[in-house]
């Protein structure tokens, strides 16, 4: 089985699932956050916040790329600054890819766990106030469990996104075999070379693979938690 | 347990005010009802008592406490929802102890707590289930039970039988009065159902576009209405209004027909009045009688304990309630006399000014 792909495609898809899962992680926390702030929130500037999520779902993914390296290279403001006081260094590393996988999910996440704040029946909330729970408590045992479900949904699509960029990835961080060459990097060169139609075709069996088990885990899980939560 | 003031209460979303200067006095371990038609303000009130809306101008008291700037969570209250809110992700017995969870009461003293109220709920058996398990009336039962095992100073009632069918809500409704008669917590409760009203409440508060038209004892809203809102709206079927004018020999209808009254009503002779009676304070006679409208029948509807005619008296109908069943038939013409002493006038701007 190890011997279908070559070492180099192993490493691509190895590198595919870690870039992908690490923005997924990294993404799950600020995105039910801002969720939480542009669903409920009132406050100056809510509106501009809306656009900025959004932004990366309509711009081309090389233009959000190349934002990500005026930011976040090692001479952007914000990449200075993470390089020189805590040694973290993001363009041209898989880190770096991570990032821009996440910023391009974002608005997805996001618009998911949005959805399902709004169907959250303010009432289940107001009740719990009345019967003595504070806002964070209402939010942990009550919000939480009820928007489970659209969390998890975000997550696949959040996932499915990264393991699929390709624009900013390569424009923010190059295709570094590696480092930074993710499986669409690994077959856009396997496409630019003489005799790579194999493996960027084994490549392309492995993205749908992964996909495909991607939205049945989370089919799996969003049915165990609707079946404890569904109809009230 | 404790009393509820509400001072000169005012509420305005933007531009629009929904609340527009609410006095109401609330005694320790009553049992009190808002009520008036869909969009009169009383779920706002209630939800300002509670807390889930901020109050613009005015204060609301709880016991000692002026609770205006207190989130829910501190004022000591329970609130009862209409769509029962119970939580799916909750079993009964979960959502029942949720108040004692929040206070860290230790697990053996939750269960008890919690099996005493579901005991006294007919709850017991249905301790493991889920809400979605349950029917209406059961949900309902677990949404009570929850709001007790909270032991609160005040419960609040938002419209908790609107949900159910009729059948149901009136074995409810005697459910409710007997909690309240057993516990004898201070009560609000809202509803758009004047008969819950008047057969549950210790007093009623009447509010109509954001005030209150009346607040008193059941019988007393039904015997002496202060307007013509309260009169049409406390009572089914409705009171009849009749419009006319005061003349020496009586209340004169543009039809000319002459009503005697019992006493001078205090306003000049010529004076346009509105003349209200019940539908159960008609008498049918036969036509041609004096002190009568003439009437003709238009339909009949037979419930087994009672008649209801509907009839059509000279430019407009009238509603008459019979105790006893009777033959008469569509297009019978009749004559309808007043019982004496059960009528009300009232004025133009429609004060009752008096009662005939």
């Amino acid at each position: 089985m190890s011997d279908w792909l070559s070492p180099e495609e192993w490493t691509a898809v190895r590198l595919s699932l870690k870039v992908a899962l690490t923005a997924m992680a990294a993404s799950v926390v600020p995105g039910i956050a801002v969720a939480l702030l542009l669903e409920r929130g009132r406050f100056w500037g809510r509106q501009a916040l809306d656009v900025l999520v959004h932004l990366p779902l309509v711009l081309p993914p090389v233009v959000v790329g190349y934002a990500l390296l005026l930011g976040f290279g090692r001479r952007g403001p914000i990449g200075a600054f993470l390089a020189d006081h805590l040694g973290i260094v993001l363009s041209f590393r898989w880190t770096g890819a991570a990032l821009a996988c996440a910023v391009m999910g974002f608005p997805l996440l996001v618009r998911a766990v949005r959805l399902s704040i709004e169907a959250v029946d303010r009432k289940l909330e107001d009740a719990a106030g009345t019967l003595g729970a504070h806002p964070v408590w209402v939010f942990l045992v009550v919000t939480l469990p009820l928007i489970l479900p659209g969390i998890l949904a975000g997550m696949v699509l959040s996932f499915a996104k990264a393991m699929g960029e390709f624009g900013a990835t390569i424009t923010f961080v190059s295709n570094i075999p590696g480092e930074t060459q993710t499986i669409p990097s690994a077959i856009y060169t396997l496409t630019q070379v003489p005799g790579g139609e194999g493996g960027a075709l084994r490549l392309t069996l492995v993205s749908v693979a992964i996909s495909v088990g991607a939205l049945w885990v989370s089919e799996w899980m969003a049915r165990r938690v609707r079946r404890r939560l569904l109809a009230r | 347990m404790a009393n509820v003031s509400i001072r000169d209460v005012r509420k305005s979303f933007g531009p629009v005010s929904i609340i527009k200067g609410v006095d109401v006095d609330i005694q320790d371990g009553e049992f009190v009802i808002l009520v008036g038609p869909s969009g009169c303000g009383k779920s706002t009130l209630l939800r300002m008592i509670a807390g889930l809306e901020d109050i613009t101008d005015g204060e609301i008291r709880i016991g000692s406490r002026v609770v205006n700037d207190i989130p829910p969570k501190d004022r000591d209250i329970a609130m009862v929802f209409q769509s029962y809110a119970l939580y799916p992700h909750m079993t009964v017995a979960e959502n029942m102890a949720f108040s004692l969870r929040l206070k860290g009461v230790p697990k053996a003293e939750q269960g008890k707590r919690v099996q005493e109220a579901a005991a006294s709920l007919g709850l017991t058996q249905l301790l493991d289930r889920y809400p979605r398990q349950l029917s209406g009336g059961q949900r309902q039962r677990v949404a009570m039970g929850r709001a007790i095992v909270r032991d609160p100073q005040v419960f609040l009632f938002d419209e908790p039988l609107s949900n159910l069918d009729a059948k149901l809500r009136v074995a409810m409704r005697a459910e409710i009065k007997e909690l309240h008669q057993r516990l004898k917590t201070t009560t609000v409760y809202v509803t758009h159902d004047q008969i819950e009203a008047m057969t549950m409440a210790d007093k009623i508060v009447v509010m109509h576009d954001g005030i209150v038209e009346q607040v008193g004892a059941p019988l007393e809203l039904y015997d002496r209405p202060a307007n013509r809102f309260v009169a049409g709206f406390i009572g089914s079927p409705a009171m009849n209004f009749i419009d006319g004018r005061l003349e020496k020999a009586g209340f004169t209808l543009a039809s000319g027909a002459v009503l005697s009254l019992g006493a001078q009503p205090p306003v000049p002779v010529g004076a346009k009045l509105t003349y209200g009676i019940r539908p159960e304070h008609l008498q049918v006679m036969s036509p041609g009688e004096p002190d009568s409208i003439p009437a003709t029948v238009a339909v009949v509807e037979p419930t087994g304990s009672d008649t209801t005619l509907m009839v059509k008296v000279e430019g407009g109908s009238l509603t008459v309630l019979l105790r006893e069943r009777c033959s008469l038939k569509p297009g019978e013409a009749i004559a309808l006399r007043p019982v004496s002493h059960q009528s009300h006038l009232f004025d133009e701007r429609g004060r009752r000014i008096a009662s005939v």
